[in-house]
């Protein structure tokens, strides 16, 4: 028969919602990161009187700002369409070095077990030096210019793409390229009918999604001298040509979000 | 039925041979031609516009011969330089990634179909798509100017940053949930706060703590280089010993900073594994 | 057609070997079928033959090649004259039905032509003429992550069919299709041995299978074979020797195995030779056991 419990019963069961040692996992969780930012806090090295005035500092920025000044709009269509091509050239050019590094850091294609180290060396380190550092190092050794800023972002791009497509070909059937060396075809043919057909459509849309950052990575590129945008962009800011600044941001945004639509039909299109 | 010699024409009923191509990605013959042909030009073009001087790329050669012979072995003397820099970098990461999440959430919520009354989430969505537009660095060129040098504008920089990213994640999220939650916890009559407590966090939970882990790895990485612009961090001390030409120092940063980007890729990578 | 497999052996590490001195030889035409219970070594069998797997000692003979001496280019010539039909139908999901068939080729062609798909015209004919033969003509260019399992396993026939073997290995073809799939796959297997006049070595789990429609019976029990005779030949006792005691009616499946369908409940205790169905099986073994209790 079935009753209602009591208040007595209900209190017995005691119901929690994390079991204790969970929630001593998240108290030390909680702990751990209140020191972390406690000691970053007092650790930086902020100028307090600075933080506050910043509000009125930044609208101080923005009034400066408006409206932004498009009379320079032709040069900065043609220098920021220059800024496009060093992502595209570099995107295209990174793939030569990126497939074949993909191929020898991937365990199942690697020809042997020490180049399957070198592959994820040269990717890990290609990724871990930022786009910017790579263009600082071009500069240095070839002057400054678009040709800096290529070779930047494509050697920062092969670490992106090699990795992505190293981990999709690790991925891939097995049984399909079992099938295809029982019927005695060379190591050239397996690849191309067994594991080729299967990260085709990673590749793609990997190499897509790099092109989109690399659009991004390149507007910065001429700071450092090494091409596109970034250059305009340092001299009216240095010029303090607010209105110049902002339209060459709003400029660059336009440019940016496209290249995002673009990218995300494109790659929607080759998912299939 | 008769095994056919290879080569030999017609079948062996003696019907006509069979016809059959390859499948072919773009139907259109034109196309098919059209497009690899349009890119090739685009590709010359472009490669025409970039206007480089063979003469210093000829040049290059032996420069990079030299800088790299400077460069090792990499220099570590300056310790008290390095870890100041690394310090402050992973603490300008550290700041910027809390407050990233901490305003990621109200933005995202903004930014979310579901959650926001008809349109009004454009607004929240154009916050996100500004957020994210720009380089790291452009940011921290404006933070520097409006905020003055120093890491306050690195950790405004890569707030920016993290909210971007996140901020769009995180909205995507939202709009995935299971609606039927959030119609439970309405059908009993809680307010707006409670629906997003109960129905909605937890089901963006997970993958609020996984985009966190990601987002401190990518701030890590990124704190290193607005430096160079002059927010903060080890960014500054690489800026300048390229300047000085103090390419064993250099070195021995960069080497740092590789080092500590795939610790924090390894941790990053264990914990995210060891939550899902 | 002679194969002959002289004191074949296989490890996977330090464990107790898979194979060990195991000696066959088939010869002439006809479907010799191995059984034998998970982990006796069909698969490793099979695939030493055409050295997918390399055997750690012994030798392998296909009509006086030594195929176990053989390396490199030698090697997938010889790879060339012995076809293989899978259990996961092993198709390449992302190109058409031709594509996959004419990948039989692959060991004959030259690299350009295999990329450029300008395969010879006779190669054509063929293919068209044996997907005629299984009854998939229609899907020509289809791609064949569409196709049902009973049709994967089909242009699967044909690809090895296009290889122009001297000899078809099948590794479990019918594990992943339902009942009736599987006799249909099983019937144009003895098509292809009888009228092709081309040798067909089968691993099969599905004993009445193996006995409606093979000529001859390889017992596989930890690596040796225990049993070598006809169809008739193959009774009860012969059966507990191979599957070691176990209720062969209850062979666990492989993965993803259709074979399992409803079979009806079995008359009293004793093992019937009925169908497939290891849900049969165990409620006849459950019934055995709860009458002793």
């Amino acid at each position: 028969m079935i009753r209602d419990p009591s208040l007595q019963e209900l209190k017995r069961y005691n119901w929690r919602r994390f079991t204790p040692a969970q929630r001593i996992g998240r108290y030390v969780a909680y702990l751990v990161t209140v020191i972390a930012l406690v000691w970053t806090i007092r650790g930086l090295d902020i100028y307090w009187p600075w933080v506050w005035d910043s509000p009125a500092q930044m609208a101080d920025l923005f009034g400066r700002m408006y409206p932004p000044d498009f009379t320079n709009m032709r040069e900065i269509l043609r220098v920021l369409m220059e800024t496009i091509n060093i992502a595209t050239l570099a995107t295209l050019m990174s793939l030569f070095f990126a497939i074949p590094t993909a191929y020898i850091a991937a365990r199942n294609t690697s020809p042997h077990p020490a180049l399957v180290w070198l592959g994820r060396f040269i990717l890990v380190s290609s990724r871990s030096v930022n786009t910017i550092i790579w263009a600082l190092l071009f500069v240095a050794i070839f002057g400054p210019g678009a040709l800096a800023g290529v070779l930047a972002v494509a050697f920062r791009s092969v670490g992106f793409i090699g990795k992505l497509m190293a981990e999709a070909v690790e991925e891939i059937d097995p049984a399909q390229v079992e099938a295809m060396k029982a019927t005695g075809a060379g190591p050239g043919k397996v690849l191309m009918y067994g594991i080729v057909p299967q990260v085709m459509p990673a590749f793609f849309a990997v190499t897509i999604l790099r092109w989109d950052i690399n659009i991004r990575e390149s507007t910065v590129l001429g700071l450092v001298g090494a091409g596109g945008i970034g250059l305009i962009l340092q001299g009216s800011i240095d010029m303090f040509a607010w209105r110049q600044v902002a339209a060459i941001l709003i400029a660059i945004m336009v440019v940016v979000v496209l290249a995002e639509i673009v990218s995300a039909w494109l790659r929607g299109k080759v998912l299939d | 039925m008769q095994a056919q010699a290879p080569g030999s024409a017609g079948t062996a009923s003696g019907r006509p041979d069979y016809r059959w191509k390859r499948p072919q990605f773009f139907t259109n013959p034109f196309v098919r031609w059209g497009v690899p042909i349009a890119g090739l030009a685009y590709l010359v073009w472009a490669t025409s516009t970039l206007s480089i001087n063979w003469n210093r790329v000829a040049a290059g050669i032996p420069r990079a011969g030299r800088i790299f012979s400077n460069a090792w072995p990499p220099d570590f003397s300056r310790s008290n330089l390095i870890i100041s820099g690394f310090t402050e970098s992973i603490q300008i990461a550290l700041l910027a990634t809390a407050l990233g999440l901490l305003i990621s959430v109200p933005i995202a919520l903004l930014a979310a179909k579901n959650i926001m009354p008809r349109g009004l989430h454009w607004f929240g969505r154009g916050i996100i798509i500004v957020a994210r537009s720009f380089h790291p660095v452009i940011v921290a060129i404006i933070f520097v100017k409006a905020v003055g040098l120093g890491p306050f504008a690195g950790v405004l920089t890569l707030t920016v940053y993290s909210l971007g990213f996140v901020g769009k994640l995180l909205a995507e999220a939202i709009e995935e949930i299971d609606e039927g939650q959030v119609e439970a916890m309405r059908a009993t009559g809680a307010g707006f706060i409670k629906v997003l407590a109960y129905a909605v966090f937890p089901q963006i939970l997970p993958r609020q703590v996984g985009l966190s882990i990601y987002q401190l790895d990518s701030n890590l990485r990124a704190s290193a280089v607005v430096g160079v612009v002059g927010a903060g961090g080890i960014g500054g001390t690489l800026m300048n010993s390229f300047r000085r030409f103090d390419y064993d120092f250099a070195l021995a940063i960069l080497l740092l900073i590789i080092a500590i980007i795939l610790v924090s890729e390894a941790i990053s990578g264990r914990l995210r594994s060891g939550l899902s | 057609m002679e194969l002959s497999i002289e004191n074949l052996t296989k490890s996977y590490g330090r464990g107790k070997p898979v194979l060990s001195g195991l000696n066959l030889k088939v010869d002439g035409s006809g479907i010799t079928s191995i059984i034998g219970s998970s982990g006796a070594g069909k698969s490793t069998l099979l695939r030493c033959i055409n050295r997918l797997i390399e055997p750690d000692s012994g030798t392998v003979r296909l009509n006086d090649v030594e195929l176990t001496a053989l390396k490199g280019a030698a090697l997938r010539k010889a790879r060339r004259s012995i076809g293989m039909i899978f259990q996961s139908f092993n198709l390449l999901d992302r190109l058409t039905v031709m594509e996959n068939v004419l990948a039989g080729r692959l060991g004959y062609v030259n690299f350009w032509q295999a990329s450029s798909r300008r395969y010879p015209q006779a190669d054509i004919n063929r293919a068209y003429e044996l997907l005629e033969l299984v009854g998939m003509e229609e899907f020509v260019n289809q791609r064949a992550s569409r196709l049902s399992g009973g049709q994967r396993q089909r242009v699967g026939v044909v690809r090895a069919l296009m290889q122009q073997p001297s000899i078809l290995l099948a590794d479990e073809p019918t594990a992943s299709l339902d009942p009736r799939t599987s006799l249909q796959i099983m019937e144009l297997l003895q098509d292809i041995a009888g009228n092709l006049g081309l040798p067909v070595i089968i691993n099969i789990h599905n004993v009445d299978q193996a006995r409606t429609y093979t000529d001859r019976i390889v017992g596989l029990r930890y690596g040796h074979i225990i049993f070598d005779g006809t169809p008739a030949d193959l009774d009860e006792a012969a059966l507990d020797a191979i599957y070691d005691g176990k209720d062969w009616n209850e062979e666990p499946e492989e993965p993803g195995s259709g074979n399992g369908g409803p079979t009806g409940s079995s008359s009293g205790g004793s093992r019937s030779t009925r169908g497939s169905g290891s849900s049969g099986g165990k409620d006849t073994k459950r019934e055995l056991e709860g009458a002793r209790a």
